[in-house]
């Protein structure tokens, strides 16, 4: 099993004629995913990168059997392809976009409450860098070559960061599983929480290293699903030890607003939870040998 | 974004908040009239700016002749208040809001926001009104109650009334005091709104629920849709340079430190401030150039950084993915072209194509440190500083 995309997850890209879509469409095809055509309304029936172009996605479900999708639509308009996303039986969809409305975001989610467990998308983003699973198929906008095949799984929350890990991992000989970003929005499809839960199961991951960062209280909730429920280690950084309180740093939800959600208060409530903190961000690659080595 | 405290009242009040009479003005004449105006016979004169704590900085006078509100108003204006919030470098008051004086008798707390746990619209209230939340919650923690509101059906006429209760009002102003929180809510969610805070919240002599003081802010994400709101913005009251970087696409927060940073993601940026105050330095600011680090974004970046004076190095970190490291150091190359830099300029590139983006740097005529990876260039950094 691998977590969330394999070889055999036939993706469509929504927002699929436009720049970015087009773009990432034929980055990831040339990385091997199996992308399978598009939906951009009022466009369905013509051909984009000798692909079908659908107007809805129930219509690109049907006719490719698709169950993976990822979004490249306006932030304006990323709510509502998310829930048509859902609505069509897609499975897991990636939102790239950055700059979705907060209150869209809940939207989304009350949304999806009528699904049972079992029917429900699982939503990644927004405002990420999508998932790879390196060798096998990559929904999302990385630089593919500097994910070496392996049995990692990383979370982050920062694009640029997740790849500065793949990076040092790489260059320890040490391979990825899964990467999944999980986006730096206040309120995001999949926590981090969510998604080591996945990594506790998958047979093809040993470790995970999450990277987080100030604001909110996801890292501090996962560790605590951790400390109950999981058997893997767990390796973490979290960035912004001298951000200011009180202040957005880039990422929407990368402010600390409360108790627990400064870099300094989350690294102590991780360890707690008996998890390995990587002390600074270039020795995140050495945390995770040193772990491995370990057992 | 953040707006004033007589705009936030405004919006307020048009979902059926109670606020005391009052007006803005701009001038001490103007005021004299404003406060006539408004009657009565005892005024509060209160500077506009987007900071709390203002009573204690001075910005808040209460007046009683029009004579005093004029005196009061010519006192603040174009005035910098230092507040606890707004940094040592305060804030400009350009507009003064006369309001009637309130004969308070009980102040009480209303503060709505997201909880990101829950996902829900949270709001808190608490009877200890006039102190800052942080102060409630440490001082008086058992004062406050909390109601989480499920956005989907919104809030209901019991949940505000069980806060009403819990805050003590009695039985007559129960009714007023529900319909005034639920006016905060809807504001809340029908605006796109982040924060709502009434603080304090009073009840007056003559039995009146009154928001005497409010502060509102609002998701940026959302302003292509609430244009009302976007024209609310007072730019007087940010950084100078945040407002350069926001009108280039460009994340940047302002620090007290002396090394420059110009870095894609946010979160590298924020890892590679880590590494600098690790290495001994401090970051003069946060910026961001965005995952893509396009050459266009380099040279703005360049001269954002350059243009504040405690920069000592400037310290470029660029993890290139989709756009190579080879594009992003012609970008460099072609921004030093355009703006000049007088500081040491330490480059750290990594991700795809590294090696003909070194290369690039090294053959261009540029003045720079090369850095391999995260803590050896915060390392030359924080060395080049010391030289």
């Amino acid at each position: 099993m691998t977590v969330l995309v394999d070889k055999n997850s036939k993706i469509i890209i929504q927002g699929f004629t436009g720049k970015m879509g087009s773009f990432h469409a034929d980055e990831m095809i040339k990385y091997g995913s199996n992308v399978v055509g598009g939906v951009t309304p009022g466009k369905g029936g013509s051909k984009h990168l000798n692909l079908p172009v659908f107007n809805t996605v129930k219509d690109a479900v049907n006719e490719t059997g698709a169950d993976a999708s990822i979004l490249f639509v306006p932030p304006a308009f990323a709510a509502d392809s998310a829930m048509e996303a859902a609505d069509a039986g897609i499975k897991i969809c990636v939102a790239i976009v950055d700059g979705i409305p907060s209150h869209d975001m809940i939207r989304i989610k009350r949304y999806m409450r009528r699904y049972t467990k079992s029917s429900k998308m699982t939503l990644v983003g927004p405002n990420c860098a999508g998932i790879i699973s390196p060798g096998k198929s990559m929904l999302g906008i990385m630089p593919g070559h500097i994910y070496k095949e392996g049995r990692i799984g990383i979370i982050s929350r920062s694009g640029t960061l997740g790849y500065e890990a793949a990076q040092q991992l790489k260059n320890l000989n040490i391979g990825v599983s899964t990467s999944v970003g999980i986006g730096g929005d206040p309120i995001n499809g999949s926590s981090f929480r969510d998604i080591i839960e996945k990594f506790e199961t998958d047979d093809e991951t040993d470790a995970i290293l999450m990277i987080g960062e100030i604001g909110g209280p996801q890292e501090v909730a996962a560790g605590e699903f951790a400390k109950e429920n999981m058997k893997k280690p767990v390796i973490a950084y979290i960035a912004g030890l001298t951000a200011p309180k009180g202040r957005v740093m880039g990422h929407a939800g990368a402010i600390v607003s409360a108790y627990g959600e400064s870099a300094i208060e989350k690294v102590e409530i991780l360890k707690e939870c008996g998890i390995t903190i990587s002390k600074n961000p270039s020795v995140m690659g050495d945390t995770v040998k040193k772990v491995l080595e370990g057992k | 974004m953040d707006i004033h405290e007589y705009q936030a009242k405004k919006i307020l009040s048009n979902f059926g908040v109670t606020i005391p009479r009052g007006g803005i003005v701009y001038s001490p004449e103007n005021a004299e009239n404003k406060a006539r105006e408004i009657g009565g016979s005892r005024w509060v004169v209160k500077a506009q700016i987007h900071s709390g704590a203002r009573g204690k900085a001075g910005g808040i006078i209460v007046c009683n002749t029009p004579l005093e509100v004029a005196q009061a108003t010519d006192k603040l204006l174009g005035k910098k208040l230092v507040t606890n919030q707004t940094g040592p470098e305060g804030k400009i008051v350009n507009r003064i809001y006369i309001e009637e004086a309130t004969d308070i008798e009980k102040e009480l707390y209303l503060g709505l926001v997201f909880d990101r746990s829950s996902e829900s619209i949270m709001v808190v209230a608490s009877t200890e009104g006039g102190m800052s939340v942080e102060e409630i919650s440490k001082e008086k923690p058992e004062t406050i109650i909390r109601s989480k509101i499920e956005v989907a059906v919104g809030m209901q006429n019991f949940q505000a009334r069980e806060l009403a209760f819990g805050l003590g009002i009695e039985p007559d102003l129960i009714r007023r005091a529900s319909d005034t929180i639920i006016g905060c809510y809807k504001a809340f969610s029908e605006l796109d709104a982040t924060m709502v805070e009434v603080n304090p919240l009073v009840i007056s002599k003559q039995k009146q629920i009154l928001a005497l003081d409010c502060k509102m802010s609002f998701d940026n994400n959302a302003m292509f849709r609430r244009s009302q709101v976007s024209e609310l913005r007072d730019k007087t009251q940010e950084d100078s340079k945040e407002i350069f970087a926001s009108d280039r696409g460009l994340n940047y927060v302002s620090l007290d430190g002396n090394i420059g940073n110009i870095i894609n993601g946010a979160g590298l940026a924020m890892a590679s401030m880590d590494m600098i105050k690790l290495a001994g330095g401090a970051p003069a600011n946060f910026l961001d150039v965005g995952g893509g680090a396009t050459p266009e974004k380099i040279v703005k970046a360049f001269k954002l950084v350059t243009m504040d004076e405690k920069v000592k190095v400037i310290l470029v970190n660029i993890f290139a993915g989709i756009n190579r490291c080879d594009w992003v150091a012609e970008g460099i190359v072609d921004a030093l072209k355009k703006i000049e830099i007088k500081v040491p300029l330490v480059i750290r590139l990594a991700g795809t194509n590294v090696e003909k983006g070194n290369q690039i740097l090294k053959e261009s005529k540029i003045n720079y440190i090369e850095a391999n990876t995260l803590e050896d260039a915060a390392n030359k950094a924080v060395a080049a500083l010391n030289k």
